[in-house]
């Protein structure tokens, strides 16, 4: 892993992007990192285009501002890609990670010139079949560890076990949902 | 050895009000502090402590609760931001004139108007006079670390003023970082018992408390006031050196970041001194002479102190995250130069006025003040003393 890696979420308010960025920093902390994550707060209300933060480190973190050149880029919903300018300062050597249907060309073509890795998910879909519900920050969370490698994906499954333990103790029947949608998206995100 | 966690800075000072479980919490919920009261109701219903909760109806009750609880001889706590500290602000000066050590977490946020819920200092500049001791943090780590050490320098008898620990709003309460707590029973051994020389529930010394005072003693007892605050520096330092034995963290008056060999310092405090750090590292690597000089200590505020750490710089900018609106400078930086030409120091010292309403202040930011500084050190010329830092429209 490179020294700091920062990463940016967009998300809708209620799809749970700032949960997913305090459970990949959850994550990170557990295999010894230093760690950032943090929203963006403005007036939130659902469905309202929403930005949460990560920063991930083997040093200690001292910078305090948002992430204006994040080395990744998380999109749990893809109507932000007309609304939100998703790859503003998105590092060249990084990747953006949507979730979407939608085809190779479109995503390109919507992303205009951004030159980086692209790399899609269809979230809904898994979220439906292992949890019968539309979580979409489940999926997307195994997909960004996956595409940036901050930790290898035994680590994170085992990590994650714990976290959903702990999360979910007064409704542990979700837990094993959970971790399937982790295991299928780690399968299913692909580069375009 | 420490415990290492990650929480945020909310859960940070949650978690010190635990250990240090104080006979009292009164307090009312207004963002972004709402959590600490959250939190610690949680530890009251969980029977983790044995604090008297006090869902109090207002911030004015929630002070008033906390000076009749620390009167009657109790250790009494609160959280508030903003208009919550505003709506108490009679009674801010009611406890420091009455000397009652009562601790309270200021989660920095911008006083409205118009309505803002983020963070500035305008808050804690507000109440900068009111006779409280004012500590600042960085990080979760500070802000925890400050409140273990709060309760030791406002009951030391030479003191006995009440302490407010102040940290940004959203910036540091609301982001999850790395932090080192302390184990209970250090944290218990270390803040100790409070045992008050003079308390309403002590029936064999019958006293009142808060009596009319008038020409013949305010005076003399504003000077007593004064006094403790000059007190408190002797203990603050006292205090971090017994805090740096048991964790080895180092804490003084002001924390200077590579400041001894450098040309230019920029001076501020909370969360932006992180950020100007992590801009200092990126100068230096390009041997640019850059420091930082971060306040922890803003009230008593070690004028000598500063002015001696600032003496060999070239150009030192100080950088205020709440607007004076006084035609002149912030509040810090009428501090810092009053205290360097007090001493008879005279260095170019320019003000930046920034972040304000929760504005982000961005490292590149940071490094035009440092640009702005080599100017400075290269023509002499200080130029408009009075700027902005990343305003629309503004004169920079």
């Amino acid at each position: 892993m490179e020294d700091l890696i920062e990463i940016r979420w967009h998300g809708r308010g209620g799809q749970g992007a700032k949960t997913a960025s305090l459970l990949l920093a959850d994550a990170a902390f557990n295999t010894g990192k230093y760690i950032q994550g943090f929203p963006e707060y403005g007036p939130e209300r659902m469905g309202a285009p929403i930005t949460a933060y990560n920063r991930i480190s083997n040093k200690p973190i001292t910078i305090h501002s948002n992430i204006y050149e994040p080395d990744y880029v998380v999109v749990v919903d893809d109507t932000l890609l007309d609304a939100v300018d998703v790859t503003a300062g998105l590092k060249e050597s990084g990747a953006i990670v949507i979730n979407t249907t939608k085809d190779a060309d479109t995503i390109r073509n919507q992303l205009k010139n951004y030159k980086g890795d692209i790399y899609t998910i269809d979230a809904r879909k898994i979220s439906l079949e292992t949890l019968g519900k539309y979580f979409p920050n489940t999926p997307m969370l195994a997909a960004i560890v996956k595409v940036s490698k901050i930790m290898t994906e035994e680590e994170f499954l085992k990590d994650m076990v714990g976290s959903f333990q702990h999360k979910f103790a007064k409704k542990p029947e979700v837990i094993e949902g959970n971790m399937k949608a982790l295991e299928m998206s780690l399968k299913e995100v692909k580069k375009v | 050895m420490g415990i290492r966690e990650r929480l945020s800075g909310n859960e940070a000072v949650a978690t010190a009000m635990k250990q240090i479980n104080p006979d009292v919490v009164a307090a009312f919920p207004i963002t972004p502090s709402t959590e600490i009261p959250q939190y610690f109701s949680s530890f009251v219903s969980n029977g983790v402590v044995d604090t008297e909760f006090v869902a109090v109806e207002s911030e004015h009750s929630a002070m008033s609760a906390c000076i009749g609880a620390e009167a009657a001889g109790s250790r009494a706590m609160t959280a508030t931001s903003a208009n919550g500290m505003s709506l108490m602000w009679e009674m801010l000066y009611i406890a420091s004139s009455l000397r009652l050590p009562i601790v309270m977490s200021l989660v920095n946020r911008a006083v409205s108007g118009p309505l803002n819920i983020h963070n500035d200092h305008s808050d804690a500049m507000g109440a900068r006079d009111s006779g409280w001791i004012q500590l600042f943090s960085e990080n979760n780590q500070e802000a925890y670390d400050n409140m273990i050490m709060a309760h030791r320098i406002a009951e030391n008898k030479n003191v006995l003023l009440p302490l407010m620990v102040c940290q940004d709003g959203f910036i540091t309460s609301h982001s999850i970082e790395n932090i080192e707590l302390i184990e209970d029973e250090k944290v218990k051994e270390f803040v100790g018992t409070y045992h008050p020389e003079h308390y309403l529930l002590n029936a064999k010394e019958p006293i009142a408390v808060g009596p009319l005072d008038l020409q013949s003693y305010l005076f003399e007892h504003k000077v007593q006031q004064s006094e403790a605050m000059k007190n408190a520096k002797k203990v603050i330092l006292d205090v971090a050196k017994d805090f740096e034995k048991m964790t080895g963290r180092k804490y003084g008056f002001f924390e200077g970041y590579k400041l001894d060999d450098c040309d230019m310092a920029i001076v501020c405090m909370n969360s932006t001194a992180g950020t100007t750090k992590y801009v200092v590292d990126e100068l230096r690597a390009k041997g640019i002479k850059a420091g930082c000089l971060k306040i922890r200590c803003f009230r008593p505020f070690p004028a000598e102190e500063v002015a001696e750490a600032l003496k060999h710089v070239k150009a030192i900018a100080v950088l205020d995250k709440a607007a004076s609106l006084n035609a002149a400078g912030g509040a810090l930086y009428e501090d810092v130069v009053s205290g360097m030409f007090t001493s008879n120091i005279h260095v170019p010292t320019v003000n930046y006025i920034y972040g304000i309403g929760g504005r982000d202040t961005k490292s590149t930011e940071i490094e035009t003040v440092f640009d702005d500084l080599a100017t400075i050190v290269k023509t002499g010329e200080i130029g408009n003393p009075y700027r902005y830092l990343g305003v629309r429209g503004g004169n920079k």
